[in-house]
């Protein structure tokens, strides 16, 4: 075998594994964005989701002794069940957007393993500080400090 | 008025810009050397002003000057001295600026450094660059301008990021961009030698330490920017294959295949087309993740402003590769190569290997990256891959890579004899195995560790084989050994530099797989006085308390760390921002050389009496800002002037 076709085989081994492993790392990392109504359309537990919607105002149950987490997530036409171990971020509220990952399992409620709250791309206005919960978390924190 | 004025100064630039840039290729096509003079004039006009603008800007925020836009939105009267500088470019508008004025930087070096050594190439390579930095003006002007009139005057403005209010701030941005805008000097220089055909090795001779100059920033920036997500964002890592890292680490990969290909053509005077084909691929991945960031076509966690900004650098990036590919075609008569690969066990191949194994993992991170945006195209299902796509694909092509470390630099170019092969990979690889194997005693089970382990050994023999028997010649030629160290660490200063630029990856491959293999974590929540435990160390709740700081309320928690005896108090805290939705955690540590305790504040009850903490042992994470600084020494020992006195 001359150099060339050496070469040549070996740049053909290597496209072929590279091509082998993205196609297998795809079918196992690949996670469907769907929305709630998607969902519950067509659900199939154990696969990978990526669910996005609004937290429903009076669905949020946080057991911070278990780290139980759960909510109501909601498009508007459809609600699913959402459950997760530990803790909420950050921007996670009620009333407001968030992206959960995870799967739909057959006890009727989407198992989250991931929670991403949704950042708002624009850098939102200034509350002026007066704001209800901002003051009173002041005041019970620092009443209570020390 | 600021905004007035500095509006008017940009527009100046904008227009100096183009015509230098217009001077400079009609002098160099007419052969009118005054011309090219006045391209020179017009460049160090285009910085001056740029300058005068970046001073300005700094000026408005140092003196809160609501009554331009930028300002008022990035700033507020809380917001603290040093950060008010930091802001400048804490924003799309500010970050623009700071990227064209290190493009000014970079043209007036260029202009200093080779106005007379490259009588031919330089002139394009001067159009070249006020080209480029006649664009970013032209975004500055349009589409993202720094100096708009905030109408009425705010009496507050709306605050900075508070993510942004820290010293990484400072040196992420700036590393990163003096990467991004340093390929462009490369770039231009290539463009340059299609333009004038004179596509032999002069460009690369030339552009060879700015290579590594830009080289090095970018790795310093991504380094620094892991170093920032793992100590301000909270999450407990320090890369995640978000779009953003993505959109930097790919110009990275391929300017890493660039750095590497380069001593082929040297050498062997092959792989010209290629050579050129990296270098337009590095500057148009840098261009192409500006795009990616700042249209918002892919959703990332870094919330950037976004606009007509995409759409303008889309259609820059395509008239760059479109011209920089009509040019290849232009010269394909020239790119026949003079040399020819002779054997597959060889320096040429395993170089060759190196660059195809880069530029796979650059399509890899690519295709990640933007499937969503093909799945959408292709099934019109929205459908996404993360991290374990990358790691698992990413992972056998590193290692590769890394196995290739310790065999290029020391195969023999052409063709390597079996002897030649004994005498430089026995030991090492006697080592590696040795290492792999003295792991699986020690208890590591994790096969990928355990190749990690080999791989990264084998590679730090090879250079420790070659350290060696280096200085030995030197010893027997009768030189004492530091003046042998020396003079061999300064005599070959390039190679070395390598050696220990490999090394420092060597560190960082060793701490990522670490930090993949065995970190653990788990989260509890406590009452007063209560303990958790994780991986040996004890976490118990002491207090909650409440501190305000000049532009923030903030929440912290007290936790005794101890594993038998007390080792520290972590004190990590929420941040409430007025200005912002919802508090920003502000995590704590205790870095260690074998692993980091990493605490971070999840909730609490309003009373102070119950905390739920995430708790993290993070292992091997210190060795990647280690090995960053091993590589920072060896990117400065390579790009010192080359010595070329006699023996």
């Amino acid at each position: 075998m001359n150099q060339w076709a050496k070469f040549l085989v070996g740049g053909a081994v290597i496209a072929g594994a590279l091509a082998y492993m993205i196609y297998a790392g795809v079918t196992q990392s690949a996670v469907y964005f769907v929305t709630p109504a998607e969902l519950r359309a067509a659900a199939v537990p154990g696969k990978a989701y990526r669910l996005g919607g609004m937290v429903v105002p009076g669905s949020l149950k946080w057991e911070a002794r278990a780290l139980d987490l759960s909510f109501t997530l909601s498009d508007g036409t459809a609600t699913v069940p959402v459950r997760h171990k530990g803790t909420p971020p950050d921007l996670f509220a009620e009333g407001r957007g968030a992206v959960v990952e995870g799967s739909w399992t057959a006890d009727g409620y989407f198992k989250a393993s991931l929670i991403m709250a949704k950042h708002s791309e624009e850098y939102k206005a200034p509350h002026d500080g007066t704001q209800a919960g901002y003051q009173e978390l002041i005041k019970t924190l620092r009443g209570d400090g020390r | 008025m600021t905004a007035d004025l500095g509006y008017g100064m940009t527009l100046v630039a904008l227009v100096l810009a183009i015509y230098g840039g217009a001077a400079a290729a009609v002098g160099a096509r007419a052969g009118r050397p005054a011309l090219v003079e006045s391209a020179q004039h017009a460049a160090l006009g285009v910085f001056v002003l740029i300058t005068a603008c970046f001073a300005l800007l700094t000026y408005a925020f140092l003196t809160f000057d609501f009554s331009v836009r930028y300002v008022a939105t990035n700033t507020n009267l809380g917001t603290p001295f040093y950060y008010r500088i930091t802001a400048v470019w804490g924003a799309l508008e500010g970050s623009i600026i700071l990227w064209s004025w290190m493009l000014g930087l970079y043209t007036l070096i260029l202009i200093l450094r080779h106005r007379d050594s490259a009588r031919e190439l330089y002139p394009w390579a001067l159009a070249t660059m006020l080209g480029i930095l006649a664009f970013f003006l032209l975004v500055m002007t349009i589409a993202a301008p720094p100096f708009q009139r905030q109408v009425p005057v705010a009496a507050d403005g709306r605050g900075l990021n508070p993510l942004l209010e820290d010293t990484g701030m400072i040196t992420h941005p700036v590393a990163l961009y003096l990467g991004f805008t340093g390929f462009t000097v490369p770039f231009a220089f290539a463009m340059a030698a299609l333009i004038t055909g004179r596509i032999g090795d002069t460009w690369l001779v030339l552009t060879r330490r700015w290579t590594i100059v830009a080289w090095y920033f970018l790795s310093l920036g991504l380094l620094i920017g892991g170093w920032w997500s793992y100590h301000v964002l909270g999450w407990g890592g320090y890369w995640a294959w978000d779009p953003v890292e993505n959109a930097a680490f790919m110009p990275w990969l391929t300017g890493t295949a660039f750095l590497h290909s380069v001593m082929i053509q040297e050498r062997r005077r092959m792989l010209k087309l290629w050579n050129i084909v990296l270098v337009i691929l590095t500057f148009g991945l840098t261009l192409f993740g500006t795009f990616l960031t700042r249209s918002g076509v892919i959703a990332s966690v870094h919330a950037f402003t976004q606009g007509s900004i995409g759409a303008l650098f889309l259609g820059f990036l395509a008239l760059v590769v479109l011209t920089a590919l009509g040019l290849v075609a232009w010269r394909w008569e020239a790119f026949r190569s003079q040399g020819e690969l002779d054997s597959v066990v060889s320096r040429e191949s395993a170089f060759l290997l190196n660059n195809v194994l880069l530029i796979a993992a650059a399509f890899t991170v690519f295709f990640g990256t933007v499937f969503p945006l093909l799945s959408e195209a292709v099934r019109g299902v929205k459908v996404s891959v993360g991290a374990p796509f990358f790691n698992q694909v990413n992972v056998p092509l590193f290692l590769s890579l890394i196995f290739l470390m310790g065999v290029g630099p020391l195969i023999a170019w052409r063709r390597a004899s079996l002897e030649s092969l004994k005498r430089n990979f026995l030991w090492p690889v006697v080592l590696g195995v040795a290492a792999a194997a003295a792991a699986f005693i020690l208890g590591v089970r994790s096969a990928l560790a355990a190749l990690t382990l080999a791989t990264t050994v084998f590679v730090g023999a090879t250079i420790g084989v070659d350290f060696v028997r280096a200085t030995r010649a030197r010893l027997r030629a009768g030189e004492a050994l530091v003046p042998a160290v020396g003079g061999l660490l300064r005599r070959h200063n390039r190679r070395y530099g390598g050696f220990v630029v490999h090394l420092g990856i060597l560190l960082i491959a060793l701490g990522v797989t670490g930090s993949h293999a065995w970190s653990v974590q788990t989260e509890a929540t406590l009452r007063r006085g209560e303990t958790a435990e994780l991986a040996g160390y004890r976490f118990r709740f002491d207090d909650l308390t409440a501190v305000e700081e000049s532009n923030h309320f903030k929440v912290v928690g007290a936790f005794t760390v101890s594993n038998g005896r007390v080792l520290d108090v972590l004190r990590p805290a929420k941040k409430f921002y007025p200005q912002e939705q919802s508090p920003i955690a502000y995590v704590d540590y205790r870095l260690g050389l074998k692993e980091d305790v990493y605490l971070v504040l999840g909730d609490f009850a309003r009373d102070g009496t119950q905390a739920t903490i995430k708790l993290q042992v993070n292992r091997l994470v210190s060795w990647i800002w280690i090995g960053g600084v091993v590589l920072t020494l060896g990117a400065l020992l390579a790009i010192l002037p080359e010595r070329r006195t006699p023996a």
